[in-house]
């Protein structure tokens, strides 16, 4: 797009107002977004806020009950064939065929793709060696471990290669390893120029891959920005500590207030004190004001915040899973 | 993990640059036939791998034909032998109508599926996911058609129109399947579960075999009944299937079997695209 230089084509996405409802439900209210083009944009919010339903207009899937979006400047509404052969989509629960092997999978999105037969071969085993599945290539989709299944799924939103990819939940359900090994897939897709927006439960994934980060509750944006900007609004981690003697809480509350200078938040358990940290290094001088005073714990750990507690800090409320099983039918 | 690079960096250059505008806004018809091949080609190996997916094709025909054939012949037409030749263009049309309901079942199934999220999301005709199903059963009409045609010549039946009839009446019997079917896909695109398509296709397909003149000569009802039965489709595909097999004649029958089937395609088709591309 040498010769295009207005403002909209600088986006990958934007969107004015978008509204999607279910009955009475108002699932997705009034939603704003702009993704920059080469960025990673991370929507975060806890399940039922409406990020599914919100990418799923995006792309071409539900239709809007309101607002508009363009995908690089092309409006979804009008012309959903251009906007789909721009986006790639890897849904939440691994959109592949369950009655193919891995490899009739490639070769059957690349043929509907309009890939020609050996072509269609040549690309699929491409993408199952660079994904680690060549092995599994001739295997049911029926015999693969979650992992598998959404390598396999990210694999096939690729075969296309759209510049745009949405990615919803890519790692929900993962074990730790197998996450880690989708978050580098996920690196690399930006490094070589992919625009993704993904949307998370985890504010630690957002953290790890999204250059800037909104905050959706309840079908309305709460929040956007980097992921410091949101942080220093929360506070950047959590010490949790446990007193041996809960009767001695008033007095360790005191040393917390000396020392952080800030209101520490006592749990329902006895003897559980939550100190918010500016910093994660200031745990140690809380510790070492406690054994100054002979105030004995069990246990400390010192904690990232949460989508709790972010939530808690921009909303006023926790994030409660309303509305999930409504956002489950709006997937059908 | 370096994962990807060169294929997603070609991506970039290959698509986003040329200009998004440029891009087709719809599919052409070549891509529309070839996107309803792949999915034909994924529907026969859907079949491959579940078998039990032809069972309706293969035991019925033969279990129908052999049971109508020995309770009813007696009493209709005097004898087993006899009775065949009104019989197996019945059993013909009976089970091409069961073969094609299965096809609406299967369709809402399989929209229930991951997999259909990401056709709804890929650049693909719209019809491409119906038209494909659609091309691969016309294997099982086949099956259909060929062993009821086998397991009445087995029993003694000798079709007076000769090879070129039976094909004839073979092929119309795949035809009327294949048009039939859109109805159910339609079906199979509104209802809201697979339960839901059996129930309905159940109600539609029991009144239109066994009120025709399928098992019984239209004659022997009552004045009522006989005009519905003389409406009915499958009567005229049963009346036209019975000219081609027993005398190897192309009557008029014929020609209002096809128009029915036309009809019916003509109608159902695109209600089925329109409520499938509605469902996203």
């Amino acid at each position: 797009m040498t010769n295009n230089t207005s403002p909209t084509h600088e986006l990958a996405v934007t969107a004015h107002d978008l509204v999607k409802t279910f009955g009475d439900l108002r699932a997705v209210d009034g939603i704003d977004l702009e993704v920059r083009r080469g960025e990673v944009f991370g929507v975060l919010g806890p399940n039922g806020a409406g990020k599914t339903t919100m990418l799923q207009m995006l792309a071409t899937l539900l239709p809007m009950d309101g607002g508009d979006a363009q995908i690089f400047g092309v409006d979804v509404k009008r012309h959903p064939h251009v906007v789909r052969q721009l986006v790639g989509v890897t849904g939440q629960y691994a959109s592949v065929d369950e009655n193919l092997t891995a490899r009739e999978n490639l070769y059957l999105f690349g043929r509907l793709l309009g890939i020609e037969k050996t072509q269609a071969r040549v690309t699929g085993d491409d993408l199952l060696g660079r994904f680690g599945l060549e092995d599994a290539a001739d295997k049911q989709i029926a015999q693969f471990s979650g992992g598998m299944r959404r390598r396999l799924d990210l694999a096939a939103s690729l075969i296309a290669r759209p510049p745009l990819i949405f990615l919803d939940e890519p790692t929900t359900g993962l074990d730790p390893r197998t996450r880690g090994q989708m978050w580098d897939t996920i690196r690399d897709l930006v490094a070589s120029g992919c625009t993704v927006l993904l949307t998370t439960q985890y504010l630690d994934e957002a953290d790890q891959l999204a250059d800037r980060i909104a905050v959706i509750d309840r079908g309305h944006k709460v929040a956007e920005g980097t992921s410091d900007q949101l942080k220093s609004q929360v506070g950047s981690s959590t010490l949790q500590l446990r007193l041996l003697d809960p009767a001695q809480t008033g007095q360790a509350v005191d040393v917390v207030r000396r020392v952080v200078g800030d209101e520490p938040v006592l749990t329902p358990e006895a003897g559980g004190i939550n100190v918010p940290l500016p910093d994660a290094n200031r745990a140690a001088d809380v510790l070492i004001g406690l054994r100054e005073q002979e105030l004995l714990i069990t246990s400390a750990t010192v904690q990232k915040p949460t989508l709790d507690e972010v939530f808690m800090a921009l909303t006023g409320h926790a994030a409660e899973e309303n509305g999930t099983n409504n956002e489950m039918e709006a997937v059908r | 993990m370096t994962l990807l690079s060169t294929t997603v960096e070609e991506t970039v250059t290959a698509k986003t640059l040329t200009g998004a505008q440029d891009l087709p806004a719809r599919p052409s018809i070549a891509e529309t036939v070839s996107q309803s091949l792949t999915m034909a080609w994924r529907a026969t190996k859907k079949m491959r791998r579940n078998p039990e997916q032809f069972f309706d094709v293969t035991i019925q025909p033969l279990l129908f034909t052999a049971m109508f054939a020995y309770i009813f012949g007696g009493a209709i037409s005097g004898s087993v032998a006899d009775y065949l030749p009104i019989i197996i263009p019945g059993i013909l049309a009976q089970t091409a109508l069961t073969a094609c309901m299965a096809t609406g079942i299967q369709l809402r199934e399989d929209m229930d599926k991951g997999v259909f999220d990401r056709f709804k999301s890929l650049p693909i005709a719209r019809i491409a996911p119906l038209a494909g199903p659609a091309i691969a059963d016309l294997l099982r009409y086949a099956t259909a058609a060929t062993l009821t045609i086998l397991t009445g010549i087995a029993m003694g039946y000798r079709p007076g129109g000769g090879f070129v009839g039976v094909f004839a009446g073979w092929l119309l019997t795949i035809v009327a399947g294949w048009s039939l079917a859109w109805i159910f896909t339609w079906l199979g695109t509104v209802a809201r579960s697979a339960q839901a398509v059996q129930g309905i296709s159940m109600m539609i397909m029991f009144p239109l075999t066994f009120l025709s003149n399928a098992f019984v000569p239209a004659e022997t009802l009552p004045g009522w009944l006989q005009t519905f039965v003389k409406i009915n489709p499958v009567s005229h595909v049963v009346t036209a299937v019975r000219d081609l097999l027993n005398e190897g004649a192309l009557t008029a029958q014929v020609g209002w079997a096809l128009v029915g089937c036309v009809a019916v395609v003509a109608i159902f088709l695109p209600l089925s695209v329109r409520s499938y591309g509605r469902k996203m």
